[in-house]
């Protein structure tokens, strides 16, 4: 331990050595980039191919370097993985707001499992208070803080990313840093994006989040069970956003947040399977989705008992 | 090589001056170095040191860029009259307004640049080697038009002061048709940078067909503004002539784009306030502000008044013939313009963001510091484009003189 911190030390003294200089093209390598310990790692940061173009090999070099980097930034063994998605699924979410209660346990649960910088705040999920009697967003209350909610005369919409099937992020990336993949999910490679942020310009929800500053997690709280796509470490100056728990739904688990729900307020599934929960609530329930309007063809249905 | 000796004799020609030249040049290297300071200290500790955040997440950097690349489109536009109506001294400004335009579009891709995350990462735009997804996005068109836009401004002026140099006329079928080129071009730029606002459906207060129309608009004002006071500042420091026709030309494009541009303002109120939508809320925002937040409401303000205050100079003759009361206008025009483009336009579009959430956005030390920096450098390089191509118009810089001079040297 006291090694690690001694060479965190030197690192530090580099990075600043390298920005006294001045040399504009050093920092941007030494910042954020060289996170790693090796100028190895350091050189396959910088040059590392697009997710989607990388050979099995090349990838499994990537997610080997990704351990590594976890280790000595955040102290923390993680296993970051890069399950592919599985035939004929699609996912699906679909939340009862009139089972919501506005407890917020999603956006707790959500933090935990993905690895979200406790300083910088960022949360996948809005849990928004609506007064009874409207649907207009503008309305709502963001930062509600009471002793106790439900409050009276309220309802509560929480709002992440819909996965659309038609996603304006998408078409925004000017790099193609953003996609979705075969089983619905849009995703980001954080080690492709720019940071331009223009995605977030398109996103009807607001459901993406860029890294202003580098996350930074105490090690115990590090969640060791990651995706390539998903909750690993994101580096700073980069986009990153729901992603229906990806590391979980592959293997068949619940999405962190429908698990942390105390009212069962949450249900997702599998939208090709017939016999889904979810495929049954769309099937006998009213139904609605948020900014429909839009033409996105969000994956993300709100309805009632 | 002749052309070797263009290139070394120009850049002598960018460094040789007077006393005020070389102090002009040394503040504007020491303003883009200061302002370099404070890019290092965005690079070392993210973007976090600026003003945006999550809700705002586009702030000074892009209202910047979306001015720039109005200047840099209204500037080549000039060329227009000059060819079309055979004004032969607007042409003597062409390669004056073509340096002008590669500066501001230098100066809008800066602006792009120090915005990004990870500039380390810009090789991913590269076609092939990165993955630029051309056609789809547009921000991916916006950099190819950009980079177009860019060549054919440093390749045409490039040719016609090499053809002087070297003592002949320039092959106007050569060259001519590139103009024209450059012409739909430059229109082609801003109308991108246009779309790269009005594409998001998420974003009422830009989602309107009428922006590309305003920003061509708001383009032929701002952009005549400057060549108007640069044309000016050249005609005391140099010996080129500007006649005051081009002026008065000049001046009459930049009365009927403003009368234009402010008509499109007025549309835009009209629909968004007369029947009032939740769409308006962006604009209600930047004009009066939302539960007590208000931002906005000075810059915008501003920026009416003094497009207003411009107006009125331009449309009294008297008032617009006379230089002290058109650089007014000028000036007034240019920072409103500037206003309303780009803190008016940029930053209002995030505001409510779509969940609703009312979230402020102020620029900060750092966020002014780049953007003086990038300033100073457009006029540092376009000082040195003018100098050089000012002396190579004037006989002053030319291929004859200079190697006789060399073989004199060498005897």
């Amino acid at each position: 331990m006291n090694k690690e911190n001694n060479e965190e030390n030197l690192n530090l003294s580099r990075r600043k050595f390298i920005g006294g200089i001045g040399a504009t093209g050093a920092v941007a390598l030494s910042a954020g980039a060289w996170g790693g310990k090796t100028l190895q790692d350091a050189l396959g940061d910088l040059f590392q191919d697009h997710y989607q173009r990388m050979t099995p090999e090349e990838i499994k070099e990537v997610l080997a370097r990704i351990e590594r980097k976890a280790k000595s930034d955040y102290g923390a063994e993680i296993k970051c993985e890069n399950t592919p998605p599985r035939e004929k699924v699609l996912f699906g979410y679909a939340l009862n707001i009139a089972k919501c209660k506005g407890y917020r346990d999603c956006v707790h649960a959500c933090v935990k499992e993905n690895n979200h910088g406790r300083d910088s705040q960022t949360q996948y999920i809005r849990v928004l208070e609506m007064p009874n009697g409207t649907t207009d967003l503008e309305k709502s209350d963001h930062y509600y803080n009471h002793e106790q909610v439900p409050q009276d005369g309220k309802y509560y919409l929480p709002v992440q990313c819909m996965q659309c099937a038609d996603p304006p992020c998408v078409k925004a990336c000017p790099v193609s840093a953003t996609w979705a993949e075969p089983d619905g999910i849009v995703v980001v490679d954080y080690d492709w994006c720019i940071g331009c942020r223009y995605c977030m310009t398109a996103c009807p929800y607001w459901a993406r989040h860029f890294n202003w500053t580098t996350p930074r997690i105490p090690p115990e709280e590090v969640n060791p069970q990651t995706h390539y796509l998903g909750n690993r470490p994101r580096p700073r100056g980069v986009v990153e956003k729901c992603h229906f728990c990806i590391q979980r739904t592959r293997k068949g688990l619940q999405p962190a947040c429908m698990d942390a729900c105390p009212t069962g307020a949450r249900i997702f599934g599998n939208l090709l399977d017939p016999k889904s929960e979810i495929r049954y609530v769309l099937e006998n329930k009213t139904v609605f989705r948020l900014k429909e309007e839009l033409g996105t063809d969000p994956k993300f249905w709100y309805f009632t008992d | 090589m002749p052309i070797i000796y263009f290139v070394r004799d120009s850049i002598r020609e960018m460094f040789r001056g007077g006393m005020v030249y070389w102090l002009w040049l040394i503040s504007l290297v020491g303003i883009t170095a200061w302002g370099l300071g404070y890019y290092v200290e965005q690079l070392e500790n993210g973007l976090v040191v600026t003003g945006m955040s999550d809700q705002v997440s586009w702030g000074f950097y892009l209202a910047n860029f979306a001015f720039f690349v109005g200047v840099a489109a209204s500037s080549v536009l000039l060329i227009i009259p000059a060819y079309i109506f055979h004004r032969v001294e607007i042409k003597r400004v062409v390669l004056i307004a073509e340096g002008m335009a590669a500066a501001a579009v230098i100066v809008a891709m800066l602006f792009v640049v120090v915005d990004l995350g990870r500039p380390d990462r810009m090789w991913h735009a590269i076609p092939f080697i990165g993955r630029f997804n051309f056609p789809i996005s547009i921000l991916a068109w916006d950099m190819l038009v950009l980079g177009g836009y860019l060549f054919l401004n440093v390749a045409i002026p490039f040719y016609v002061h090499y053809c002087h140099y070297c003592n002949r006329e320039p092959v106007f079928n050569f060259y001519f048709p590139v103009v024209i080129i450059a012409i739909f071009w430059a229109i082609s730029i801003h109308t991108v940078t246009a779309f790269m606002f009005s594409a998001n459906s998420a974003r009422p207060f830009w989602h309107t067909a009428l922006l590309g129309p305003r920003f061509i608009a708001s383009a032929f004002v701002s952009g005549p503004a400057l060549i108007i006071l640069t044309m000016q500042f050249i005609r005391r420091f140099t010996d080129y002539p500007v006649s005051q026709e081009v002026i008065k030309t000049t001046a009459l494009i930049m009365t009927v784009a403003l009368q234009i541009s402010l008509f499109f303002v007025g549309v835009e109120l009209f629909t968004d306030f007369y029947n009032e939508s939740t769409h308006a809320a962006s604009i209600r925002y930047l004009f009066f502000g939302l539960e007590g937040l208000d931002s906005l409401r000075p810059w915008i303000w501003t920026a009416l008044i003094l497009n207003v205050v411009g107006l009125i100079i331009l449309m009294i003759h008297p008032l617009r013939e006379k230089m002290l009361t058109l650089n007014i206008a000028c000036i007034s025009t240019t920072i409103g313009i500037w206003i309303e483009k780009g803190m008016g336009l940029v930053v209002p579009g995030f505001i409510p963001t779509p969940l609703g959430e009312i979230h402020e956005y102020t620029p900060t030390i750092v966020e002014y510091g780049i953007s003086i920096g990038i300033f100073a450098l457009g006029i540092l390089l376009f000082t040195l484009m003018a100098k050089a191509s000012i002396a190579i118009e004037l006989g002053k810089v030319r291929y004859q003189r200079v190697r006789g001079a060399n073989e004199q040297h060498t005897d």
